[in-house]
């Protein structure tokens, strides 16, 4: 269990993390979203005491994580792949992290193991691929057999066949009772892989709530139908006391029928159809639409589309960021 | 907030809480030591530096000691000819020094190693204890090594004191190592190997050039004369019994202090400074 408190980051003027308070339940995926520069390392450094909270509070099973005695044996974490020392083998890098920890070294080999690096125990970590370094900070996070585990943006850099193995490894340790933290900026991912869910934007706390929850609020559900005698069917849909919108490509979409409905509808007066589909919005439109308003870096295309005035503009690219820098 | 609904792949109920079967005793600075000792012998630019300080050290010692006659060591340590490679030699331990710390600063591997051992403070002692132990007595074999083959080589030219054996074998080791220290200590708050290495340069060679050029001026007389005497390289001249300048006589133990204490006030600024900042 890991519990937040009033959580705040700032560099300079620049707050990275407001007012941060979430739960972190054990015996599930939690997933934690937010786009780029939302505050997700930021977050995730703080939980592990790497970086000072500029005020709040982080505790792990009731304790600081600077009072926790052997920190590996409670918590893992694969926050950078690439923390490690490129010039020491695989084996040595975990070596002396075990021997810090107290655990035994056999650890070593069989979190290698695990992680598939086994053959490549020897061998420097310079070498190692984005997914193999990966597996490492892995193999790092499993060394002390922890209850939590950590992962920021772990299937970043991963082959497909590696993206399909740290699922369900995050499954089977969440299956057996541990707490998972998973950071994403994409809720595709997260709809596969987490059973909650907490988003952030620009630091603050946007939801926090089950992922089945999430889908059933976020996800939109309609029929598209499309008809040579589209004006018609239109009239007859609303007639019938539902709600019709004609959109653009010469469809109509139903918001409060099922297709059913709208199938017996358009037979009952004989019009001819030449779709009728049940439609899902993406949860990654869902999450785009949460988060739109604190994205922190926007692509500027001369599409219109892309500024929407019913949101408070975000700050442009750089703008922000270099008080940041100067901090960190 | 609402419960979370239970998915399909999980078959075990929920809130059963997972303990690590791994038992959970309280770990100490002896453990931090057994980690820094892996670090410290497991990356190359520790055989490297070490290699070459012994390269220098020892061969370019032999080759003095070959050189000059008997007459030279009637009045002076057989320790001498290894003071020329440790002028060079320092500059080996003083990176390895630097190394040790902001190397992992440098590839990232400070967050694991501070994710594994939140105290901090432990951490760095640990570094600097390890460093220690590893560079004074690879330079006391060194040292020693040269005072022996000279010792050996020019057996007629009378006998070198105890005390001077220590001060050339020991002191000049301790000088060294404590050098290598405060790099340790400079690359802890400096975090950066290039910055840290040119900083430690600067400590090393500076007052052996800008003292003699402050010499000019008649008002700066007396820095001048300051930096002369305990500048490094006429500071381990000192402890070898012949120092180039100033302080005729001395037997640099007066330098031998003064840098253990600037070491000291350095490394109370670095773990003053570590809890401080992120990482």
């Amino acid at each position: 269990m890991i519990e937040l408190e009033g959580l705040t980051k700032r560099y300079g003027d620049k707050t990275a993390v407001d007012q941060l308070s979430f739960q972190v339940r054990p015996g599930m995926v939690t997933g934690f979203l937010g786009p780029n520069g939302a505050g997700k390392s930021t977050t995730m450094r703080m939980m592990i005491g790497l970086d000072n909270p500029t005020g709040g509070s982080v505790r792990i099973d009731g304790k600081h994580y600077r009072d926790l005695a052997e920190p590996l044996k409670y918590i893992g974490a694969l926050l950078d792949a690439k923390a490690m020392h490129g010039g020491r083998s695989a084996y040595n890098n975990l070596l002396c992290l075990a021997q810090s920890n107290r655990i035994p070294t056999s650890r070593v080999s069989e979190v290698l193991d695990t992680v598939g690096l086994a053959p490549v125990a020897k061998k420097k970590s310079k070498g190692f691929s984005l997914g193999m370094g990966q597996r490492l900070g892995i193999a790092s996070a499993l060394l002390g057999n922890p209850e939590i585990l950590m992962f920021d943006e772990p299937v970043n850099g991963l082959d497909p066949e590696g993206i399909h193995w740290i699922r369900n490894l995050m499954k089977r340790l969440a299956s057996e009772g541990r707490t998972i933290f998973v950071s994403s900026h994409l809720m595709s991912e997260m709809a596969l892989t987490a059973d909650h869910l907490i988003v952030i934007g620009q630091g603050k706390l946007l939801a926090d709530t089950s992922m089945a929850d999430f889908i059933q609020q976020n996800s939109r559900s309609y029929v598209r139908l499309r008809s040579p005698q589209q004006e018609r069917l239109r009239d007859i849909i609303t007639e019938a006391g539902i709600t019709a919108v004609s959109v653009g490509d010469g469809s109509i979409e139903v918001d409060s029928a099922t297709s059913e409905q709208l199938g017996e509808l358009a037979a009952g007066h004989q019009i001819v159809l030449h779709e009728l589909s049940p439609q899902r919005a993406s949860l990654e439109e869902a999450f785009m639409q949460m988060t739109a308003g604190s994205v922190e870096y926007h692509a500027h295309s001369d599409d219109s589309e892309a500024a929407d005035p019913g949101l408070p503009p975000a700050p442009r690219w750089g703008q922000g960021s270099t008080k940041k820098n100067k901090g960190a | 907030m609402t419960a979370p609904t239970p998915t399909p792949y999980q078959q075990q109920p929920m809130g059963g809480g997972y303990t690590s079967p791994i038992p959970v005793r309280s770990t100490h600075l002896g453990h931090a030591l057994a980690s820094e000792w892996t670090k410290i012998r497991t990356v190359r630019s520790t055989i490297w530096t070490i290699g070459v300080m012994f390269v220098l050290v020892v061969g370019i010692g032999l080759l003095v000691a070959v050189q000059v006659d008997d007459r030279e060591f009637v009045d002076a340590p057989f320790t001498i000819p290894a003071l020329f490679g440790l002028l060079l030699g320092q500059i080996c331990i003083i990176t390895l020094g630097v190394l040790v710390v902001s190397s992992e600063y440098g590839t990232g591997m400070i967050r694991t190693t501070f994710t594994a051992s939140p105290q901090r403070w432990r951490v760095l002692a640990a570094k600097m204890i390890v460093f220690f132990a590893v560079s004074f007595s690879a330079l006391v074999v060194a040292i020693g090594l040269v005072g022996a083959a000279t010792a050996g080589i020019h057996s007629d030219a009378g006998s070198t004191s105890g005390g001077d054996w220590a001060r050339g074998v020991l002191g000049g080791a301790l000088y060294v190592s404590l050098l290598g220290l405060l790099a340790v200590a400079v690359g802890s708050m400096l975090r950066h190997s290039a910055g840290a290495i040119t900083a430690m340069l600067g400590v090393v060679l500076l007052p052996s050039i800008i003292g003699p050029i402050m010499g000019i001026s008649q008002s700066l007389q007396a820095i001048s004369d300051k930096l002369i005497e305990y500048n490094a390289p006429n500071s381990l001249s000192a402890l070898f019994s012949i120092p180039m300048s100033g302080d005729e006589g001395g037997n640099g133990m007066k330098q031998l202090a003064l840098l253990a204490v600037v070491t000291a006030a350095a490394m109370a600024g670095s773990f003053a400074l570590l809890n401080k900042r992120d990482v």
